[in-house]
């Protein structure tokens, strides 16, 4: 049990690093509290569209900005779209980013567009980096308390000194 | 001589000739009248013929023919007409009754027969359930050996201990020749022999791990019979006229926890495993049989289980007693209440020594809900709930009554329970008093002071099914804190958003509130679904290109009258802009600035489903 609950506090220490780095913010614990039974996948779901979402983004806003003649409506409507999709996950630096980045584009100043852009691309793969760790971290202390909890449970039960009984 | 009224012999013949007969006739007439003298004797003691008339039939079959014999001693020389008379009743009688046997004779020999078949099939049978209960013993025997090889595995705490004791009982249960261990090396790439049953000190050799009978044996959780040759197997120096007895190789799961790196991951899906290695006495003609496989893979399971047990190696006693009024179904979380037990009993396990643990489980009833150490407890009672307490009890090293306030405190721990602590990182207890609390709970513990033991007590509030035969129902900590209500079922309420993620994340909130969600992506599509039937509509506002107000407009011509339409709510990612008149031009009820959390999405929809009216706020 001793193991399970170090993984449990290694756990509850990365997230606390990911929120201190400013990687995830309160949004993102949020989303964590409306994972329950009945939805037991929620964050893990949010978090796989918001990657989708904004791989497509990133690529289009890629292609925009290629343009001789670049559309900053159309860049900014996909920051916009990036902004909005991480902060509605939490995901502060990416939505801090794109905060800036719609800077540049009302100020249509190219430059500034790809360099954010870059900036953007480098964060989100940080922040995605981090949470498909925190999750692979999640999934294995589950397995794990599992894995002891039941050979634990199956234990008691065997055992001739323990009459523990569960309603 | 006429009047003599004499019957002659019928020849007078030889002297010599007619004194043998005489003595013949007397022998024959004894041994006539002695034998049934002597079945009457033996039948007597035995209890179990079962003929006994015919046994008289035959006996007076005997004794008259006796009874001719002795009379024909008189016809030997002159004798009267009434000796002759009596001997011919005699041969008549003889007559009569020798016939009568024979004939029963006939039906009576092969009921007799069959009596000493049956006789024969019960014998056999007798041998067969002697052979039966001898297999009885042996398992009896097995299995004491079983437990014993189990409680002595227990009792040591020493890992070393532990397999060689495995392997000597193994051995000696199973009257082994040869019983060996083989670890994996650090690598992971061979096999190293650890520990042997008969050599002291076995000479450390190794062999690759990647052979394809040990991929085989750690293939499977069954006992595998592999060949004598092969180099796991081949632990002695072969002898002269070795004939090698069967060999058995099984494997042992290790469980194997590192310190984890964070950016490394150990794949904990392949497993490490040990391989033990049994072989049978050489030179016998026994084979392995199908309980002894048995015996060997529920040892080689539970070996490495065994090594850490707890409560057995400091020879607690735990007890538990349940009330008798506790229902016999109850619905709740399974999984939490199990972790929490585990928790609460593993602590009380941890922190004692020696000496008794009891758990006592019983309905609470309102006056024991009510606690000094729940101030804040409120506890409501319903016709399908009930309120289960459970208290853990230890006699162990108690807690200093100061420190109490810090046991929930996540990752706070005293000097007092580190000493003794090993390796428990404090987050037990914090995380048991949360899932407490989303049981409509509490949870404390009460301790005299050091060394006086500590009590650990926890309420939960379970549900009681409505029929004892419904399966688990999956329960709604419904967690009431507030003065605004808490949820909202079946409230119809419609999203529209283009941002896929947030609608998703809009939606996963109001289905975690309870409401009825549709989610749209278009203004079209969302002034296209809109109906009486929605309560709530939720507008993006900043969808690029869309005129949120608009839309607001347009839902409202849909319905004649104001008050039928749905509540809008805009959500919006801007913090300036319009003032509320503007909103309420459109007949916007609230405004609602992203990204939303659970509470405010909360707050949000009682006032307006209150007041019909809301701003907002950050």
């Amino acid at each position: 049990m001793d193991g399970v609950v170090q993984l449990q506090r290694q756990l509850l220490d990365y997230t606390a690093l990911l929120f201190q780095e400013g990687f995830l913010n309160d949004q993102f614990t949020q989303l964590q509290q409306l994972q329950d039974e009945t939805n037991p996948d929620f964050v893990v779901e949010v978090v796989s569209l918001f990657f989708e979402d904004s791989e497509r983004l990133l690529n289009e806003l890629a292609n925009t900005l290629d343009q001789q003649s670049i559309d900053f409506r159309k860049v900014d409507s996909h920051v916009h779209q990036l902004k909005g999709s991480s902060s509605s996950i939490g995901a502060q630096r990416v939505q801090n980013v794109c905060i800036a980045f719609r800077n540049f584009c009302d100020a249509q100043n190219t430059e500034g567009c790809l360099k954010c852009l870059q900036q953007v691309k480098n964060e989100y793969s940080l922040v995605k980096n981090k949470l498909e760790t925190l999750f692979k971290v999640r999934k294995t202390s589950y397995q794990i308390f599992l894995l002891f909890g039941d050979k634990l449970f199956r234990f008691l039960l065997s055992s001739p000194t323990f009459l523990l009984v569960f309603l | 001589m006429e009047s003599c009224n004499c019957i002659d012999p019928p020849w007078p013949g030889d002297e010599l000739l007619m004194k043998y007969q005489y003595i013949s006739d007397f022998f024959i007439a004894l041994a006539y009248f002695s034998i049934p003298l002597e079945l009457i004797y033996f039948v007597k003691k035995s209890a179990v013929f079962p003929y006994r008339w015919v046994l008289v039939q035959f006996g007076a079959f005997i004794v008259l023919c006796g009874a001719t014999h002795l009379i024909n001693l008189w016809t030997f020389g002159m004798h009267s007409r009434n000796v002759e008379v009596v001997m011919t009743t005699a041969k008549v009688l003889t007559a009569v009754v020798s016939c009568v046997t024979a004939l029963m004779l006939v039906h009576i020999i092969p009921d007799l027969l069959s009596v000493k078949s049956r006789e024969l099939f019960l014998k056999n049978k007798a041998a067969e359930l002697d052979r039966e209960m001898g297999l009885i013993r042996t398992q009896e025997e097995t299995g004491r050996h079983v437990r014993m090889l189990t409680h002595e595995i227990r009792s040591t705490l020493d890992r070393h201990t532990i397999l060689k004791t495995t392997l000597i009982e193994l051995g000696r249960t199973l009257s082994l020749e040869e019983c060996a261990l083989w670890m994996p090396t650090r690598t992971g790439l061979e096999l190293q022999l650890s520990y042997t049953l008969r050599q002291q000190n076995p000479v450390g050799f190794t062999i690759p791990i990647q052979h394809p009978v040990i991929n085989q044996v750690f293939s499977s959780n069954r006992a595998v019979k592999i060949s004598p040759n092969c180099p796991v197997a081949r632990l002695r120096p072969l002898a002269g006229k070795y004939m090698p007895g069967e060999v058995v190789a099984v494997r042992v799961p290790l469980l194997h926890l590192s310190n984890f790196q964070i950016n490394d991951w150990p794949e904990l899906s392949t497993k490490r495993y040990a391989l033990m290695v049994l072989m049978l006495p050489s030179d016998s003609a026994r084979q392995w049989h199908v309980h002894e496989l048995e015996l060997v893979e529920v040892v080689a399971d539970q070996v490495l289980n065994l090594i850490k047990p707890i409560a057995s190696v400091k020879k607690l006693f735990i007890s538990s007693s349940l009330a008798p009024d506790l229902p016999e179904f109850a619905v709740g979380d399974e999984n939490r209440l199990m972790q929490i037990m585990l928790n609460v009993v593993g602590n009380a396990v941890k922190f004692s020594n020696e000496g008794n643990i009891s758990i006592i489980a019983f309905i609470a009833k309102s006056e024991s809900l009510r606690d000094s150490h729940a101030p804040d407890f409120f506890p409501v009672h319903s016709d399908n709930h009930f309120y289960l307490r459970v208290q853990v009890k230890d006699s162990g090293s108690g807690i200093d009554p100061q420190d109490i306030s810090k046991l929930f405190t996540k990752f706070a721990q005293s000097q007092s329970l580190a000493a003794r602590n090993s390796g428990g990182s404090g987050l037990g207890l914090a995380i048991c008093k949360r899932f407490v609390n989303l049981m409509g709970g509490h949870i404390w513990i009460e301790s005299e002071g050091l060394g006086k033991g500590s009590t650990a007590v926890f309420i939960v509030k379970l549900g009681i099914p409505e029929c004892s035969n419904e399966s688990k129902l999956p329960f709604f900590p419904n967690v009431s804190a507030n003065h605004c209500q808490t949820n909202f079922p079946g409230l119809k309420v419609l999203v529209m958003d283009d941002n896929g993620v947030s609608r998703s994340v809009t939606k996963g909130l109001l289905v975690h509130l309870g409401c009825d969600v549709t989610t749209v992506s278009s203004a079209d599509d969302c002034l296209r679904v809109v109906s009486q039937e929605h309560n709530v509509v939720f507008l993006d506002v900043c969808m690029p290109g869309v005129d949120g107000y608009e839309v607001a407009i347009r839902i409202h011509e849909k319905f004649t009258k104001r008050r039928q339409g749905p509540l809008l709510v805009a959500l919006t990612g801007n913090t300036d802009r319009v003032t509320k008149e503007n909103y309420l031009r459109v007949g916007i009820n609230g405004v609602v600035l992203k990204p939303v959390s659970v509470d405010k999405m909360r707050s949000v929809l009682s006032e307006v489903l209150e007041h019909r009216f809301l701003f907002e706020t950050c």
